[in-house]
């Protein structure tokens, strides 16, 4: 017995390898290698899933799933498959696996009894590719309608609007004329109705589906005299209009009192076809649309594309990895992108709690300033558009200095690294310490945030929440030391991490990474200063514009301040490498923490909600993508 | 807080002693209403996408929007004035944005901020993106950019103001809330299997029709030059690869016409390599 455990410690330790051998020894008929080109993983026999995920989180310790992409390939293959990432929370590399379905009835059995955390992405699998998932409880659309006609990211399917499959488009301008999509459609409108539309029952239906299974009815309880007092249920919505909401994001909650017995998120209000467009879109034209996911911090966004394709680029014969200087600037902006949502997370927390605005103005007084730094470098305030494969867009100027914001009547002109020294010695700081002094010891902030929203650590995980919310749960985890990219090896900062796993906490954790974040950025003032004029692309020039991306899938994900953002990408179609993704995935961090919100809702007070939802900290961008 | 100057009220036509102009002013009832509804804007508390994190910057204390009176954001549409429309409008979003409009009481303005907001923006293609809030709603300023700095937020902000100037007590045709009564509300569109505007009900059920009686759906029609062009590219897809002979140009100025033939032997260089390239694999 003793050996036994030992050895399965081991495993729930070891590399990947000695964990698909395992695998295969268990299940040889269920598992194969995964041998396509540019692939990697095991591809599982779809009858057998539910058995060998749960033997990989029960005897590998692989407890926490991290992604669930669903990729159609028709006309290379006619299936359509499920991608899962899972990881170990102990850190490591991931461990891919795939499941496959024929197109016509595509069914895959749902994995939210092992992992629960997979309930969200199932559903966006269905709502987006029709696969269908047996044994989920709730498989409904989420980010469309109930009604939509269609799965739109099935390769067959196509939008009103549809031109050709690939970008670059031919010309606009045939001849001179010019042509807007809008002129093709007889409604003159992005729609397009199937021919068999029902016209005599043109009645808004979406809604039904939303409050089936909200639990409504009548409340018995017995009184002390002997009489019942029954009491109805009451649905009421939260959203998607709604002060608090942080953008369009819609709750429905069936009430008893004032007390929640069910929250229902419903969202896709900003469902904006970023994966369809994306897949559109040749390769580099999707960084511009990955700053619009996490609008907040989309420096970060466009590092964990940037990270995703260069593996795939990796496999070209040509590429050379970023150099050292881009990978300095590229943490430089990362970590101040960091410190700016999270002085919005703090500023709109506060904001949920009933302290309109004003401890937000504070919050984001200081993030102008780095915004003023974004504007100098990247050309933008907000979408920075600014990393590219293989280094980043331009290396910051000599001075900033800005026409656009005066100062009492002054234009600003400072150097660079005075402006950065400043703003990292001593502006920071002090808001942040600022902002320590002014909340952490308030009454009623600890009055009402202690205690509510709490998420147990093993939920925390199953559930598959990611960032600020999993480590305030007590799981250190960060990607940026489980599964190292760019030169975080080599800077010296902590995991942040807390215990209590309430909003109280969260708040902590966001005041704790701010201070890391600081401890970074230090360490990147002398890194500046030693590689000050290095080349910020291998061989010195841009890199091209369109480029070929060698077929095959990769995964890239980054530690984003919302907790682990990842692209799956896959480049397929064309031997000698495409020019535009055939599938492109978004895990967005966001979304996924939303499916622990139900959970941390229930039992508490309906004025709590708007508070645990702020200290998730989602962005609906990211959220509905 | 922006002070009360009375010499931005005065009508020159009425002579005030210059000692008593900032005690006295002579105006106009238009130019009084006016300069009270532009100085107390409310804008609601209303944001969808990137641009509303611009729109919460504008209204912090860098920007500050309370310069203009628009610092107070009413959470309710029936308390608001302005609709700010910051950020993408999907199509699942616009039937609550269609209510929260007519809820609005007036004068009630919109301003479509941002690209999006304006014509669908980056994600323009998108199968439930609105192409711009003016398909549904009345838009009165346009701000582009994506997002906006708040200082063309600003800008659109300020040429809202000096539309409302503009509009006269004494034309009701400028003030329609007086003369004939509140506008209708616009119909909220239905989601369906795609959305429903239901001001283009005829038009679909007419489509509808052609549709059973087995003929193709309806398409529209552009000038007959542009349609020789567009034509062949939408059935490009099914029609068998070949190398297209330039078409002749019809135009006056010999330069532009031999630029345009140019251009179409480029493009047909290009499909044919393009054709040669399909055969190929």
């Amino acid at each position: 017995m003793a050996d036994q455990t030992i050895n399965s410690e081991a495993l729930k330790t070891g590399d990947i390898s000695a964990a698909v051998d395992y695998l295969k020894a268990q299940y040889p008929d269920a598992i194969s290698d995964d041998t396509r080109e540019g692939y990697n993983g095991i591809i599982i026999a779809r009858d057998q899933l539910v058995e060998v995920a749960r033997a990989m989180r029960d005897d590998l310790g692989f407890d926490y799933l991290s992604n669930a992409a669903a990729v159609d390939y028709l006309g290379i293959e006619d299936s359509m498959e499920m991608v899962y990432h899972a990881y170990r929370t102990s850190g490591g590399a991931a461990l891919a696996f795939k499941a496959q379905t024929p197109r016509a009835q595509a069914e895959i059995p749902s994995l939210i009894e092992v992992w629960p955390g997979a309930d969200f992405q199932e559903r966006e699998a269905y709502d987006l590719h029709g696969i269908a998932f047996p044994g989920h409880p709730n498989l409904r659309r989420i980010l469309l309608w109930d009604g939509f006609d269609g799965h739109p990211l099935r390769k067959d399917w196509q939008e009103a609007y549809y031109e050709e499959d690939h970008k670059p488009f031919e010309s606009r301008w045939p001849k001179g004329f010019v042509r807007r999509a809008e002129e093709l459609n007889i409604y003159g409108k992005n729609v397009k109705y199937p021919a068999d539309l029902d016209l005599n029952s043109l009645a808004d239906t979406s809604e039904e589906s939303v409050y089936a299974n909200m639990g409504l009815g009548v409340d018995v309880q017995q009184l002390d005299n002997g009489d019942e007092l029954q009491t109805d249920k009451l649905v009421v919505n939260l959203g998607p209009h709604h002060p608090s909401t942080h953008g369009v994001f819609r709750m429905v909650v069936t009430l008893n009192g004032e007390t929640v017995e069910k929250l229902e998120p419903v969202m896709g209000y900003l469902h904006r076809n970023h994966e369809k467009i994306g897949e559109r879109n040749a390769w580099l034209h999707n960084m511009p649309f990955t700053d619009r996911l996490d609008y907040i911090s989309s420096m970060s966004n466009n590092l964990g594309y940037a990270l995703a394709v260069e593996q795939l680029l990796a496999r070209g014969a040509r590429y050379q990895p970023p150099t050292y200087r881009a990978e300095v600037v590229r943490v430089l902006m990362v970590e101040l992108t960091r410190i700016v949502n999270h002085f919005w997370a703090i500023g709109f927390l506060l904001n949920d709690l009933g302290a309109f605005f004003t401890p937000a103005l504070y919050a984001i007084n200081e993030r102008e300033l780095i915004l003023d730094f974004f504007e100098a470098v990247a050309g933008s305030r907000m979408m920075c558009n600014y990393m590219r494969f293989g280094g980043i867009y331009k290396d910051l100027p000599e001075r900033i200095h800005a026409v656009a914001n005066l100062v009492n009547d002054k234009m600003r002109d400072y150097d660079t690294m005075d402006y950065l020294v400043e703003l990292i010695n001593e502006r920071i700081p002090r808001a942040v310490d600022q902002l320590d002094q002014y909340l952490t010891d308030s009454e009623i902030i600890r009055a009402r945030t202690i205690g509510v929203g709490y998420l147990p650590k093993e939920m925390a995980i199953a559930y598959s929440a990611a960032g600020p919310l999993l480590r305030a749960s007590g799981v250190s985890y960060d990607v940026r030391r489980a599964d190292p990219y760019s030169i975080y090896p080599e800077l010296d900062f902590d995991v942040a991490v807390r215990y209590n796993g309430d909003i109280y906490d969260r708040y902590l954790i966001r005041l704790d990474e701010m201070r890391e974040s600081l401890r970074i950025l230090r360490q990147l003032l002398p890194r500046l200063e030693v590689t000050h004029g290095e080349p910020i692309m291998p061989g010195g020039k841009q890199g091209p514009y369109m480029p070929r991306v060698p077929i095959g899938e990769s995964y890239g994900h980054v530690e984003n301040p919302k907790g682990e953002l990842g692209y799956y990408v896959v480049s397929a179609g064309d031997a000698k490498g495409t020019q535009n993704p055939w599938r492109y995935h978004v895990r967005a961090p966001s979304f996924i923490n939303l499916t622990a919100l139900g959970q941390m809702c229930r039992g508490h007070k309906v004025a709590d909600i708007v508070a645990i939802l702020g200290s998730i900290d989602i962005v609906l961008g990211e959220t509905d993508r | 807080m922006s002070q009360l100057d009375l010499r931005e009220l005065h009508s020159t036509e009425f002579p005030v002693p210059a000692d008593m102009q900032s005690n006295v002013a002579i105006t106009s009832l238009s130019k009084i209403y006016n300069w009270s509804r532009r100085s107390s804007m409310w804008p609601m508390l209303f944001g969808l996408a990137c641009c509303a994190i611009e729109m919460i910057a504008t209204a912090a204390s860098r920007y500050d929007t309370a310069r203009f009176g628009m610092e107070v954001m009413r959470a309710t549409p029936r308390q608001s004035d302005l609709m700010i429309v910051s950020g993408t409008v999907t199509k699942k979003m616009i039937v609550p944005i269609v209510r929260l409009y007519n809820q609005m009481p007036e004068p009630k303005y919109v301003l479509a901020m941002g690209a999006c907001a304006s014509g669908g923006g980056p994600f323009k293609e998108g199968y439930n993106v609105v192409s711009g809030i003016d398909q549904y709603v009345p838009v009165d300023v346009y701000v582009p950019g994506c997002p906006p700095t708040p200082q063309a937020l600003l800008n659109g902000l300020i040429a809202l103001q000096k539309r409302i100037d503009g509009q006269s007590l004494g034309n009701m045709d400028d003030v329609p809330w007086y003369g004939v009564g509140p506008s209708d509300p616009v119909p909220v569109p239905i989601l369906g299997p795609d959305i429903i505007d239901p001001r283009q009900m005829e038009m679909i059920r007419a489509q509808a029709e052609r549709a059973a009686s087995g003929e193709s759906y309806g398409t529209r029609e552009l000038p007959a030059a542009a349609m020789d062009v567009i034509a062949p590219r939408t059935e490009a897809a099914a029609r068998p690869a070949q190398a297209p002979a330039a078409a002749e140009v019809a135009t006056d100025d010999p330069d532009r016409a031999e630029a345009l033939r140019k251009r179409e032997e480029a493009l047909a260089r290009k499909r044919a390599r393009q054709a040669a390239q399909n055969l190929d694999s």
